[in-house]
């Protein structure tokens, strides 16, 4: 299989968030602002590529009907070591995603790529399809935080683009989310349709 | 090579590796990050007694600190390097919105209030997280140089003589609370600060252990 495809798939045709709609709660629970959607991206980025790679590699020793298991352990394995990574090198981010990390072990799209990718093709393709589901994940929670940051507070990554007095609360909290998230997936069918 | 079967034994080998494989490199990154983790927490403690205790002309001053535990607080006695107490930090963590609004209250001696600091919080952002800023000097709900044992340290809407925070009375309530609490606990309930707690202090002292 054509390595760019595979990246492309998961960034565009396989969008784990526009249009599998997998993982929605570190989804609508990280993106309370742009920096913050895009760690828990980085962070699942992570996981997904050594997570994928690994269980590639190891595909077939690992009997079937132990698969499962072995694969969350995989997993919890290396959201554990990002985790111990991000709060002893970057204490301000694991302040603001701490809770979320964790997480990431019972994410289903790191567990729905490894049955659906990972055990079926070579630890090369499973690699670049972990970057490019992780980057598609990454890129769909930082527009939807900066979305919500604008909106809820005036500000994009810190910035401030107008007066915090045209904040909209609601976008902050988890209705907004959901709203945001609505329009942003009706408006990402309408392009890919016409494309 | 062709897929390993799924016998008993294939089964139990293949998970006991792949677990004793997990087990071996948590181990190692704890070990390697196990150092960091403790000199960062370490130091946004530091950090905060000296931000909570000292003004900010004089944040690089030595000082002593003396830790003593009671329950939910901590009490971090300060002394400056000529043995002059400077007054008391008080940690305690209580349930806001969220579980774990871990507060740091500076008192002086005297039970004054001489600066803040929220060290952990998963309160709302844009809500509730704003008391990291709120109650500080110079913001809407300036709680710093007011003493709980004279001034009525609760949200105005329960009387009290302090604006809560926009839309967020409940992380507003509880971080009071956990202000007051930690006085109490400090000075005892007695509301005449200004005799009470010098005493109390004294007392404190006398029995406190030396934990280093």
């Amino acid at each position: 299989m054509n390595k760019i495809k595979i990246l492309l798939n998961g960034i565009i045709k396989e969008n784990p968030t526009f249009v599998l709609l997998l993982g929605m709660c570190p989804t609508l629970g990280t993106t309370t602002s742009a920096i913050n959607g895009m760690g828990m991206g980085l962070a699942t980025l992570f996981v997904l590529i050594c997570s994928n790679v690994v269980i590639s590699a190891l595909k077939k020793l690992i009997p079937d009907m132990v698969r499962i298991p072995s694969f969350i352990v995989i997993i919890a394995t290396f959201v554990t070591v990002l985790q111990m990574i991000m709060q002893a090198y970057v204490p301000d981010l694991y302040a603001s995603l701490g809770l979320f990390i964790p997480l990431i072990v019972v994410n289903c799209i790191v567990l729905g790529r490894a049955e659906a990718f990972a055990t079926k093709n070579t630890p090369a393709d499973s690699l670049f399809d972990g970057l490019g589901i992780g980057l598609g994940f990454t890129l769909a929670l930082t527009l939807l935080g900066a979305v919500r940051e604008l909106l809820g507070s005036g500000m994009i990554f810190g910035v401030r683009i107008w007066s915090e007095t045209y904040g909209a609360l609601a976008f902050v909290l988890a209705p907004g989310a959901f709203i945001v998230l609505g329009y942003l997936i009706a408006i990402m069918n309408k392009i890919i349709k016409k494309a | 090579m062709k897929k390993l079967e799924s016998t008993l034994s294939n089964m139990v080998i293949v998970l006991s590796v792949v677990c004793l494989v997990s087990a071996s490199l948590l181990g190692f990154m704890y070990g390697v990050t196990a150092e960091p983790i403790a000199r960062i927490e370490k130091q946004t403690l530091d950090n905060g007694i000296k931000k909570v205790l000292l003004d900010e002309a004089n944040q690089d001053a030595q000082i002593n600190v003396e830790v003593r535990e009671d329950g939910a607080f901590t009490f971090y006695e300060v002394t400056d390097a000529q043995g002059q107490k400077l007054g008391t930090a008080v940690k305690t963590a209580v349930q806001g919105f969220s579980p774990d609004l871990t507060v740091l209250v500076g008192f002086n001696t005297e039970g004054d209030i001489k600066g803040y600091e929220v060290l952990k919080h998963s309160e709302t952002p844009g809500l509730g997280a704003n008391c990291v800023n709120w109650f500080q000097k110079g913001g809407k709900g300036d709680i710093i140089g007011k003493n709980p044992g004279k001034n009525n340290l609760t949200v105005s809407k329960d009387g009290g003589e302090i604006d809560a925070i926009t839309a967020s009375t409940i992380t507003s309530r509880a971080f009071l609370g956990a202000v007051n609490a930690e006085y109490k606990q400090l000075f005892g309930s007695n509301t005449n600060a200004n005799t009470g707690a010098t005493k109390r202090v004294e007392a404190a002292e006398n029995d406190s252990i030396k934990t280093e």
